[in-house]
C-alpha cells in the first residue's frame, strides 16, 4: 500500500526538482508519442526546447520569447496574490480583454493625437482601470452577496467576449477598413504605439510591467505586512481575522490587483504586438496565465520561469510544425502533458511518499 | 420583419435538440461540482467525445456504439483529473485548464484521418400515438433516442442526489469533506466515482454534436460547448431539476437568435448572446439557494 | 541533411536578417510558405488552400519545398511565423486569410527579399500582391438556380462574417434569384465565424423550419447538407469544396476553390525571377472559382441556363453586376447597362433593393 504523508515543512529541495523532473518526463513521455507519429523523438525535443533559445536563430526567437511570456507573467503575478489568499480569480482573460478595449477605445477617442504625452499613459490607466472594473464586479458581488468568485469572474470572460466582437464590428470598427471588421491598427498611430523601446529586443512597456510587477510582488510578499496578511489568509483564514485582516478588504484587493494587472497586459497587448482591436485578439492568455501562475507555485521568481516555460513550448512547437512537420495537435498535446506533470509531481513538495501498512493511530 | 414565419412548435422541438449536448454535459458536470470537486476540463472531455465517438461509430457502423466509445473516452480523460486532483493533489484550476488544453489535443490528434468519415444515421424514434399528437407530438415525441436519455438521466440525479442514500453522502462529501471523511466515508473514492460519471457525461454530450446535430467531426467542433456547461450548473444553482431550464435557456438563446435573424428581425446578437450570462450572475445574486457545494474546489487529504 | 547546411550558412545571415537585410536562399529546393488559419483537415477553406499549395509541390516536384503552419491566430502570432519561415530562408510566403493582412505587411517590410501573397486583402506593397477569387460570379449561377428550384420562394442565406466579399455573395445571388423569380425573398443569418458546424446545422435548421427550401451558404462545413438531407427537399450548394458526397440531393452544385494554377504561376515567376507586385481577382474564366457539377436534381432546361451564364461569364461576355441596380434605399447605384468596376465590388457594404434587413455592425 502506498501512501501519502505531509510533510512537516514543505520540502525545498523538492520544490526546486519537481518542475526538472515533470520537464524530463514530459520529454520522454512525449518523445515517445511523437516517435509513435513517425517523426524523429530527439529532434522534435530539441526543436521545442533548445532551437528558440540556442539553435540557428536564436537571435530572433529569444526576444519573441519575451513578448510572448510578458502578458502572461503579469497576468500570473497579479493572480498569485489572490491565489495565496484563497480567493479565485478564474476571469483574467474577461479582464485582459476589457483592459484592451478601454485602453485602445481611449486611444481612438484621441485619434488622430500627436500627443503621446498625454495619450500614452492616459491609456495605461484605462487600460488598469478596464481590468479592474471588469474584476471589482465579482469582487463586490461575493463581499455584498456572498456569491461564488470564480462563477462570477468566469461569466464575465463571456461578456467581454461578445463586448469584443461588439466592438471590432460596431463601435470601434475601422471607418477606412473598406468594410472589414477591427479597429484602427494602433502600430500606425505614433502616439498609441506600444512599441519596441530598442528595436529587435521584444522590448515594450508590457515587458518592463511584467518584470517591474516580478520585483515588487517579490517585496511585498516577502517584506511587507501586506504579503503577510495574504499568506496568513490562505492558510488560516480565522487566524487572519484574529489579526485584524479584514477578510472583505483582502478579496477586493486581490481581485482588484489581478484585474488591474491583466487588464494592463491586454492594452499593453493591444497597442503592441497585437495593434487592432478584432474579434480574434484573446488567445487564451487570461486562461494560460492561471497554469503559469501554479506552474510558479505562485512565487514571483517561479512565475518568472514558467512564464518563459510556456512560451518556449509555444515558439518551440511552432518550430517543431514548421520543420518537422508535426501537427499542431501534438503541440497541444505535449503541452498539455507538460502542465499535468508538472501539477502532477508538486505533490513531492508537501507530501512524502510512503510504502507499506499506513499505521492505525 | 415577419415574426409570423417562427413556428413556436418547431422551435421548441430544435431548441430541445440544440440543448442535449449541454445539458448531458452540465448534468455531469452538476454532479461532479455536487461532490465538491470543480472540473473545468469539460471542454476537453466534451471534444474528446466527440472524436471518440466518430471514431466509435465509423469502425462499428453502429452510432450506438459510438455513444458508448464517446463516454469511454471523455471518462478515461476524467480519470486523469481524479488521479492528478484526488490522489495526488494537485489544484482543481489548474487541472482542469489543463485538461481542456489536453483534450483539445488529443482530440485533434485521434480525429485526423476521420475528417471525412460520415458517422451512421441516428434515427429517430417515432413513438408511436405519441408522436402522431397535434402540438406535443412532433414537439416532444419525434427525437433521436438520446434526446430522451438525456432527459431520464436529469431526473435519475435529481433522484439519487435527493432521494438516496448514495446522494446524501455525495452531497455531505460535497459540502464538508472533513466531516464526511470524519464520519468514515471514502471521500476520495467517492468523489472518483462522481469524477468519472461527469467524464462520461461530457463524452456523451461532445458525441451529440459530432454524431447527431452536424454529423462530422472537425477540430475544436465544440466551439466551447463545455465552457456553456459549466455556466449552466451555476445557473442551475447545483439543482438537477432548474438545469434541465438553463440548458433551455442557453440552448434556446442560440436557437432564437438564429430565428430571429432568418425573420429578418434586426438584432444585436452580441448582446443577445452574452444575456444569459449575465442571466446567470444574476441568478447567482438573487438566489440564495444557490449557494455553491461548500467543498467545492478544495483540496483534500485524509491523513492529517 | 539540406536544412541543416542551409541553416549553417544562414547561421550569420539570420542575424542579419533580423535587421532587414537580404538573405537569399541558395542551393537546394526552393521553399514555399503557407500560413493558414485553420486546421488543414477544416474541410473547406483552409484544406482547399493546402490542396492546392500540394498540387502546386507536386507540379514542380523536387524544386520546391513546402513548409507551412496550420491553425495560425491572427496576430501577432502569425507575425512571428512568417518571420520564422523568411528566417528558413522561404522565398515566397502565400498567407491565406484576410486577418493577416497587417502581419503580412509588416514582415514584408523587414524582409525585402521575400515575396508575399496576401489571400483576400487589399494591402500591397512592393513584395506583396494580393489575390482573391471572384466568388460572385458562382454565387449569380447558384441565386438562378435558387430562383428556379424554389417552391415555397423563400431561400435561406448563411452568412459568415460580414465583409465586402459575403455582402457581394449575397447580393449577386439575390439579384439572379430574383431576375428568374420576382416572388423570391431572402432570409439571411450571420453566425459571425468562417467555421463552426454546430451553427451552422442550428442555422440551416432555423431556415428550413421557416420554410426556406432552398439554402446557401458561406460557411465551410457540410452540416447544413446534412440539415438539409435530414429535413428533405431542401437543396444546398457545396462551399469551397465540391461536397460531392451529398450529390445529387440535396447538394445541386458548388462553388469550388481552385488557388493551384495562381500558385503554380507565382512560383514560378519566382523561380524566372519576373515576380512583381500584382493585385489578381480571377473568376470562373481563368479557373480560379470551379462551378461543381449540377446534380440531376434539376431539371434539364435549368441546368442548360445555368451554364450558359457560366459560360457567358467566363467568356467576359456576361457581368453578374450589370445595371440597371438599386441599393436597399432605391437609390441607383448601376445604370442601365453599366458593369460594376473593381472597386465598387471591393468596398461592397449594402445590399441591393429587395433584401430585407440589416447589414450587421
Amino acid at each position: 500500500m502506498i501512501t501519502l504523508e505531509r510533510r512537516p515543512q514543505p520540502s525545498r529541495a523538492w520544490s526546486y526538482l519537481s518542475p526538472l523532473l515533470a520537464v524530463i518526463v514530459t520529454m520522454i513521455v512525449g518523445g515517445l508519442v511523437f516517435a509513435a507519429l513517425g517523426k524523429p523523438p530527439v529532434e522534435a525535443i530539441r526543436t521545442i526546447f533548445w532551437d528558440p533559445l540556442f539553435g540557428d536563430f536564436a537571435s530572433y526567437f529569444r526576444p519573441q520569447l519575451l513578448v510572448k511570456a510578458a502578458p502572461l507573467i503579469l497576468i500570473a503575478i497579479g493572480l498569485s496574490f489572490g491565489f495565496r489568499a484563497g480567493i479565485w480569480n478564474i476571469g483574467a482573460e474577461g479582464q485582459y480583454i476589457m483592459g484592451a478595449l478601454f485602453g485602445a477605445g481611449l486611444a481612438l477617442a484621441f485619434y488622430p493625437s500627436e500627443a503621446r504625452w498625454l495619450v500614452f499613459p492616459l491609456m495605461i490607466v484605462a487600460g488598469t482601470l478596464g481590468g479592474l472594473i471588469w474584476a471589482m464586479i465579482p469582487g463586490l458581488l461575493r463581499v455584498y452577496f456572498r456569491t461564488n468568485e470564480i462563477l462570477v469572474s468566469l461569466m464575465l470572460v463571456y461578456v467581454a467576449d461578445f463586448l469584443l466582437d461588439a466592438m471590432a464590428l460596431g463601435l470601434l470598427r475601422n471607418p477606412d477598413g473598406m468594410g472589414f471588421p477591427g479597429s484602427r491598427n494602433l502600430q500606425q498611430y505614433p502616439a498609441a504605439h506600444n512599441a519596441e523601446l530598442i528595436a529587435n529586443t521584444g522590448m515594450h512597456w508590457g515587458v518592463i510591467a511584467a518584470f517591474f510587477a516580478v520585483v515588487a510582488a517579490y517585496i511585498l510578499l516577502s517584506r511587507h505586512i501586506f504579503g503577510f496578511n495574504v499568506r496568513l489568509a490562505g492558510q488560516s483564514p480565522r487566524a487572519a481575522a484574529f489579526a485584524g485582516v479584514s477578510a472583505d478588504k483582502m478579496v477586493l484587493i486581490c481581485l482588484g490587483l489581478s484585474g488591474a494587472l491583466a487588464g494592463m497586459a491586454g492594452m499593453f497587448e493591444v497597442a503592441g504586438p497585437s495593434g487592432q482591436v478584432l474579434a480574434s485578439f484573446n488567445v487564451g492568455y487570461g486562461f494560460t496565465a492561471i497554469i503559469v501562475a501554479f506552474l510558479g507555485r505562485l512565487h514571483p521568481v517561479g512565475i518568472l520561469l514558467a512564464g518563459f516555460l510556456m512560451a518556449l513550448t509555444y515558439i518551440g512547437g511552432e518550430l517543431a510544425q514548421m520543420n518537422l512537420q508535426l501537427p499542431r495537435s501534438a503541440i497541444q498535446l505535449f503541452q498539455g502533458m507538460l502542465l499535468f506533470f508538472l501539477l502532477a509531481v508538486d505533490v513531492m513538495t508537501n507530501f512524502r511518499i510512503r510504502f507499506g501498512r499506513q499505521k492505525v493511530a | 420583419m415577419d415574426l409570423s414565419s417562427i413556428n413556436p412548435l418547431l422551435l421548441l422541438a430544435s431548441l430541445m435538440v440544440a440543448s442535449t449536448p449541454i445539458l448531458l454535459a452540465a448534468l455531469g458536470e452538476l454532479v461532479v461540482e455536487r461532490a465538491g470537486v470543480l472540473n473545468l476540463g469539460v471542454e476537453g472531455m466534451m471534444i474528446t467525445g466527440a472524436a471518440c465517438g466518430i471514431i466509435f461509430s465509423t469502425l462499428t457502423g453502429n452510432a450506438w456504439l459510438g455513444f458508448a466509445g464517446a463516454a469511454l473516452g471523455g471518462l478515461m480523460l476524467s480519470f486523469l483529473f481524479a488521479v492528478l486532483t484526488q490522489v495526488l493533489l494537485s489544484n482543481q484550476v489548474a487541472t482542469g485548464l489543463a485538461l481542456t488544453l489536453f483534450g483539445l489535443g488529443l482530440s485533434a490528434l485521434l480525429g485526423q484521418s476521420f475528417a471525412d468519415a460520415r458517422p451512421p444515421a441516428f434515427p429517430k424514434l417515432d413513438i408511436p400515438i405519441l408522436s402522431d399528437l397535434p402540438v406535443l407530438g412532433p414537439v416532444l415525441f419525434r427525437h433521436d433516442g438520446m434526446v430522451y436519455i438525456g432527459l431520464l438521466l436529469v431526473v435519475a440525479v435529481w433522484y439519487f442526489l435527493s432521494r438516496t442514500r448514495a446522494g446524501l453522502v455525495l452531497r455531505a462529501v460535497g459540502e464538508n469533506h472533513e466531516a464526511a471523511h470524519a464520519l468514515g466515508y471514502r471521500v476520495v473514492l467517492i468523489r472518483f466515482g462522481a469524477i468519472m460519471f461527469g467524464g462520461a457525461c461530457a463524452g456523451l454530450g461532445g458525441a451529440y454534436i459530432s454524431l447527431v446535430r452536424v454529423p462530422q467531426w472537425t477540430e475544436g467542433m465544440t466551439a466551447g460547448a463545455g465552457w456553456i456547461a459549466l455556466a449552466i450548473v451555476v445557473f442551475a444553482g447545483w439543482k438537477p431539476l432548474r438545469l434541465l431550464l438553463g440548458a433551455y435557456l442557453f440552448g434556446g438563446v442560440t436557437v432564437l437568435q438564429l430565428n430571429l435573424q432568418a425573420a429578418g428581425l434586426a438584432i444585436p446578437v452580441e448582446y443577445l448572446s452574452m444575456s444569459p450570462y449575465v442571466a446567470t450572475i444574476l441568478v447567482l445574486v438573487i438566489l440564495a439557494a444557490g449557494r455553491a457545494p461548500g467543498s467545492l474546489g478544495k483540496t483534500f487529504h485524509a491523513s492529517r | 541533411m539540406k536544412r541543416r547546411t542551409l541553416l549553417k550558412t544562414g547561421a550569420t545571415a539570420a542575424f542579419a536578417a533580423a535587421l532587414g537585410a537580404p538573405l537569399r536562399a541558395q542551393d537546394g529546393p526552393m521553399k514555399v510558405g503557407f500560413v493558414y488559419v485553420g486546421p488543414i483537415n477544416d474541410g473547406g477553406w483552409t484544406q482547399h488552400h493546402h490542396h492546392s499549395a500540394k498540387e502546386m509541390v507536386e507540379h514542380f516536384g523536387d524544386a520546391v519545398e513546402l513548409v507551412y503552419q496550420e491553425s495560425v491566430p491572427e496576430g501577432p502570432d502569425a507575425e512571428r511565423v512568417m518571420t520564422q519561415m523568411c528566417l528558413q530562408g522561404c522565398q515566397i510566403i502565400f498567407t491565406t486569410s484576410f486577418g493577416f493582412m497587417d502581419p503580412t505587411i509588416n514582415v514584408a517590410a523587414k524582409f525585402p527579399d521575400v515575396v508575399f501573397e496576401h489571400a483576400t486583402g487589399y494591402k500591397t506593397a512592393d513584395n506583396v500582391s494580393v489575390y482573391s477569387a471572384r466568388f460572385y460570379e458562382g454565387r449569380a449561377i447558384q441565386g438562378h438556380l435558387a430562383g428556379k428550384m424554389t417552391q415555397s420562394n423563400k431561400v435561406g442565406y448563411i452568412a459568415s462574417v460580414p465583409i465586402p466579399e459575403v455582402v457581394r455573395g449575397i447580393n449577386s445571388a439575390f439579384i439572379h434569384a430574383r431576375k428568374v423569380n420576382p416572388d423570391v425573398e431572402f432570409k439571411i443569418i450571420w453566425i459571425f465565424e468562417w467555421l463552426n458546424p454546430a451553427k451552422e446545422a442550428d442555422a440551416a435548421k432555423a431556415l428550413i423550419e421557416q420554410g426556406c427550401d432552398v439554402v446557401l451558404q458561406h460557411t465551410d462545413s457540410t452540416a447544413p447538407h446534412a440539415a438539409a438531407k435530414e429535413a428533405g427537399g431542401v437543396y444546398t450548394f457545396g462551399q469551397a469544396a465540391d461536397m460531392a458526397e451529398f450529390a445529387p440531393m440535396p447538394r445541386i452544385s458548388s462553388i469550388i476553390d481552385n488557388w493551384a494554377p495562381y500558385y503554380i504561376d507565382r512560383v514560378q515567376a519566382v523561380m524566372d525571377g519576373t515576380w512583381e507586385s500584382v493585385n489578381t481577382w480571377q473568376g470562373i474564366g481563368e479557373g480560379m472559382v470551379g462551378i461543381g457539377e449540377i446534380s440531376s436534381a434539376v431539371p434539364d432546361d435549368v441546368k442548360a441556363e445555368a451554364e450558359a451564364m457560366r459560360d457567358a461569364i467566363a467568356a467576359g461576355e456576361y457581368h453578374p453586376f450589370t445595371g440597371p441596380l438599386t441599393d436597399q434605399s432605391g437609390t441607383e447605384f448601376l445604370a442601365e447597362g453599366e458593369v460594376a468596376d473593381d472597386g465598387l465590388l471591393a468596398g461592397m457594404n449594402f445590399y441591393v433593393e429587395g433584401i430585407e434587413g440589416d447589414i450587421p455592425s
